[in-house]
């Protein structure tokens, strides 16, 4: 029996191993085009998704649904030829896993950019590396403030309008039909949830806030929360939560028998994921009922609105491609995110070069069309995506928009103006340029 | 009577001389093959060696702990997380230079690690582990309890170590992090290597086979046994202050139980007790998630059973591996090397 230690043995062992890593490390494909993962007949994206952990929940289902999309695309002729390819990893909603994987996809995938990256406190971690290197960091999954600053990070964009405008219309209807009553609000603590709380408090005074309780996500008890939101007297309770955090909130406030008017993001409030989180988790008990009233926002229209042309696309290309996933708010979010992108493209033409793509959203993207019921905000310093939202509630089971699409900016003070502009049809197939 | 105890004096003295003479020699080999290795590899490549490395210095110490002195740790990711927190905080906070932060996220890590090693002399197999599960589980709370330290759930971000303008622009920034980390990788490997075959060493060794006959030889047993809990810490910290420089991140997220399972996982099935045995850990905790992410994607599976499938996949190949080689990959090299040479042997006999 040796039990004294080798380490010179270890040491070969290492040199062995590092070498094996190098033989797998150098596989990935080589492309004849000047820009990295652009062939003659495919462009390559990446992403890192949570397809498990806390948000996954609802979120799992957006990066299939855009690779659906894409797929559908490709069968009609791809964008100038070329077909457009998506691989998504999962990071679990775990900030140093997206680290991993992005670094993965970045240096041994050789994909030509990051699209729809998931999440506020994942995607911030990679946006410093991303833009070192120079990769397109397309329509971050998340409505964080922090995307939208073209100097300091220029190949990172947003896309979904961000959580101070939609804070900003949220606080500004409370402010029209619920003035005087009592606000507390339950959030994420991040820039996600930091950023929406900031847009409330810029349309409602201070005092009509009388809580305001953060989570963190992965900590599953958020009871002491939403009493202590309770115990302050709260009439309106404003969520900036995930899909699971909305249901841990709501089955919380069963449990104390507390029932305020509920406010969510919309990123929280798929009815479809949130109504099945909250069957699970009451092992059949409860559903939809619990979050039913809610008052939210869209800038896409309602996914349950099947006669909408774009909703109507969708549907079709999602029975063809994706047919696993129900199709909900999350399926429409990425197909949604996948036409922007493949108008992108079509305009940044056929020989593509990553400097080429950005100069084209820097340029073009305030004309880029499709199914959102608001314009997009792009421009050289500005790098937020769509600008407002328009109202909606949970109306048996589904989400209905009222009142006509809003836009405004984030900054505080800057005003809430109605947009009437017309939704365009979706295009026959494929992709139409703006 | 004297000259004999002068003479053990003197063979003693060379002994020593020549442990210390073949740990340098050996950190300098270390060296020399790490910075080859980093040259060849791709850039990704060197991020994996880099955690690699940083992995190995936390096995490094934990199978000193376990295997040589015998007491089994459930906390140290909990313990890496003390020294990830302990750099992000001097490096983003107080902007002190990468090898004073380092070795004071070491120093405060091995602080903790006195105090949860004094506690540690009192508890026996089981009870050990709980109490240690306990640091594991309770620990990284801290960070969502005082999130404006600590950063929550969000974590604390530091800016890439700038690699010294005299190696030229052209260094990756992953190659530089290997380096970092490879440094820190060799002074471990050196610093065990001599303390395996000090009297210290010795003495852990008494002490895990027979503590009664450890302590009737005036071996002070709870002292023996803290002192490996510090070296084992210590150990961890410097694995979590690297990890911090790699990943430019300290994340509650990143030192969850599973990674403290994992760690203990991953000494067991490289060859508990063997540094060796460290170094195989290292590699199956860096290449086995990737591996089993390739293997899963490569069926074409519905995004439920595929997302869920490298856990799945990992489950097996511990048993498998387990099955296979009781003692650990470097068992099993070490068994296939015996065979190997009995072959030979019989042939030429033949």
């Amino acid at each position: 029996m040796r039990r004294h230690m080798q380490p010179a043995r270890a040491l070969l062992v290492a040199c062995a191993l590092a070498l094996v890593a190098a033989g797998c490390g150098s596989s990935s494909s080589s492309s004849s085009s000047n820009a990295p993962g652009v062939s003659a007949t495919t462009i390559t994206f990446g992403s890192h998704q949570p397809l498990t952990g806390p948000a996954a929940p609802g979120y799992s289902e957006i990066a299939p649904a855009s690779a659906a999309f894409f797929k559908y695309l490709n069968a009609n002729g791809g964008i100038n030829g070329r077909k457009i390819k998506l691989i998504y990893k999962d990071d679990e909603y775990n900030p140093s896993k997206t680290v991993n994987v992005v670094h993965q996809l970045v240096l041994q995938e050789n994909v030509f950019g990051i699209f729809e990256g998931l999440g506020t406190p994942t995607h911030t971690k990679v946006v410093g590396f991303l833009n070192s290197e120079k990769v397109p960091d397309l329509f971050v999954a998340s409505g964080c403030p922090c995307w939208d600053n073209g100097s300091s990070q220029p190949e990172t964009f947003g896309w979904q309008p961000n959580y101070t405008i939609e804070g900003k219309i949220l606080g500004q209807y409370l402010k029209e039909h619920f003035s005087g009553k009592k606000v507390g609000v339950f959030y994420q603590d991040d820039d996600f949830g930091k950023g929406g709380l900031e847009g409330i408090k810029d349309e409602l005074s201070g005092s009509s806030i009388v809580s305001a309780q953060p989570y963190q996500p992965g900590v599953t008890n958020v009871a002491p929360q939403i009493s202590a939101i309770k115990s302050a007297g709260a009439e309106v309770l404003v969520d900036f939560t995930v899909p699971i955090y909305t249901a841990l909130g709501q089955l919380a406030s069963f449990t104390l028998g507390y029932k305020p008017q509920l406010v969510v993001s919309n990123v929280g409030i798929d009815p479809t994921t949130v109504g099945g989180l909250l069957k699970t988790f009451s092992k059949g008990k409860a559903g939809t009922e619990l979050i039913e009233g809610a008052i939210t926002d869209g800038y896409l229209p309602s996914s349950s609105d099947t006669s909408n042309p774009w909703i109507q696309l969708f549907m079709k290309v999602h029975d063809q491609y994706d047919r696993s996933a129900p199709f909900d708010g999350n399926v429409e979010y990425g197909m949604a995110t996948a036409y922007t992108l493949a108008q992108v493209l079509k305009l940044a033409g056929k020989d593509l070069t990553r400097q080429k793509v950005v100069e084209v959203i820097n340029n073009e993207g305030a004309k880029l069309t499709g199914p959102g019921l608001v314009p997009f905000r792009y421009s050289s310093s500005v790098h937020g995506g769509y600008g407002g939202t328009e109202m909606g509630q949970v109306r048996g089971g589904k989400i209905v928009l009222f009142g006509g699409p809003l836009v405004t900016e984030p900054s505080s003070g800057a005003p809430i103006k109605p947009y009437s502009n017309q939704q365009p049809a979706p295009p026959a197939s494929g992709v139409s340029a703006p | 009577m004297s000259a004999i105890a002068a003479r053990a004096r003197v063979g003693r003295a060379r002994i020593g001389e020549l442990t210390l003479a073949r740990g340098l020699l050996l950190a300098l080999v270390a060296a020399a093959a790490l910075f080859v290795a980093s040259e060849l590899l791709s850039s990704f490549a060197d991020l994996e060696l880099a955690e690699g490395l940083y992995f190995f210095c936390v096995l490094a110490g934990l199978t000193v702990l376990t295997g040589l002195s015998g007491q089994i740790s459930l906390g140290h990711g909990a313990l890496m997380a003390v020294g990830a927190y302990g750099a992000a905080l001097l490096i983003g906070e107080q902007h002190w230079a990468l090898v004073p932060a380092l070795a004071a996220a070491t120093a405060i890590t091995a602080v903790v690690g006195l105090l949860l090693g004094a506690a540690a002399t009192r508890l026996r197999g089981p009870y050990l582990a709980g109490a240690t599960l306990a640091f594991a589980v309770g620990l990284p709370a801290l960070a969502d309890k005082y999130s404006s330290t600590f950063g929550g759930e969000n974590g604390l971000v530091v800016n890439p170590p700038n690699p010294p303008s005299g190696l030229g622009s052209s260094l990756p920034l992953e190659r530089w992090e290997a380096w970092i980390a490879g440094a820190g990788a060799v002074i471990v490997l050196f610093t065990l290597h001599n303390l395996v075959r000090s009297g210290y060493g010795r003495a852990m060794r008494a002490v895990r086979d027979d503590e009664i006959a450890a302590s009737l030889c005036g071996l002070r047993v709870a002292r023996v046994q803290t002192l490996a809990f510090v070296v084992s810490a210590a150990c961890a910290g410097l694995a979590g202050g690297l990890l911090t420089v790699v990943l430019q991140l300290a994340s509650p997220g990143a030192f969850q139980l599973s990674l403290s399972l994992s760690l203990l996982t991953a000494i067991v099935l490289g060859g508990l007790g063997s540094l060796v045995g460290a170094a195989w850990g290292a590699a199956v905790l860096v290449l086995l998630p990737s591996w089993t992410r390739d293997i899963a994607n490569s069926f074409s599976l519905s995004t439920k059973v595929s997302s869920n499938m490298p856990l799945a996949i990992y489950g097996l190949v511990l048993v498998v591996a387990m099955l296979a080689w009781p003692s650990g990959i470097q068992g099993g090299v070490r068994a296939g090397g015996a065979r190997l040479r009995a072959l030979v042997r019989s042939r030429r006999g033949g």
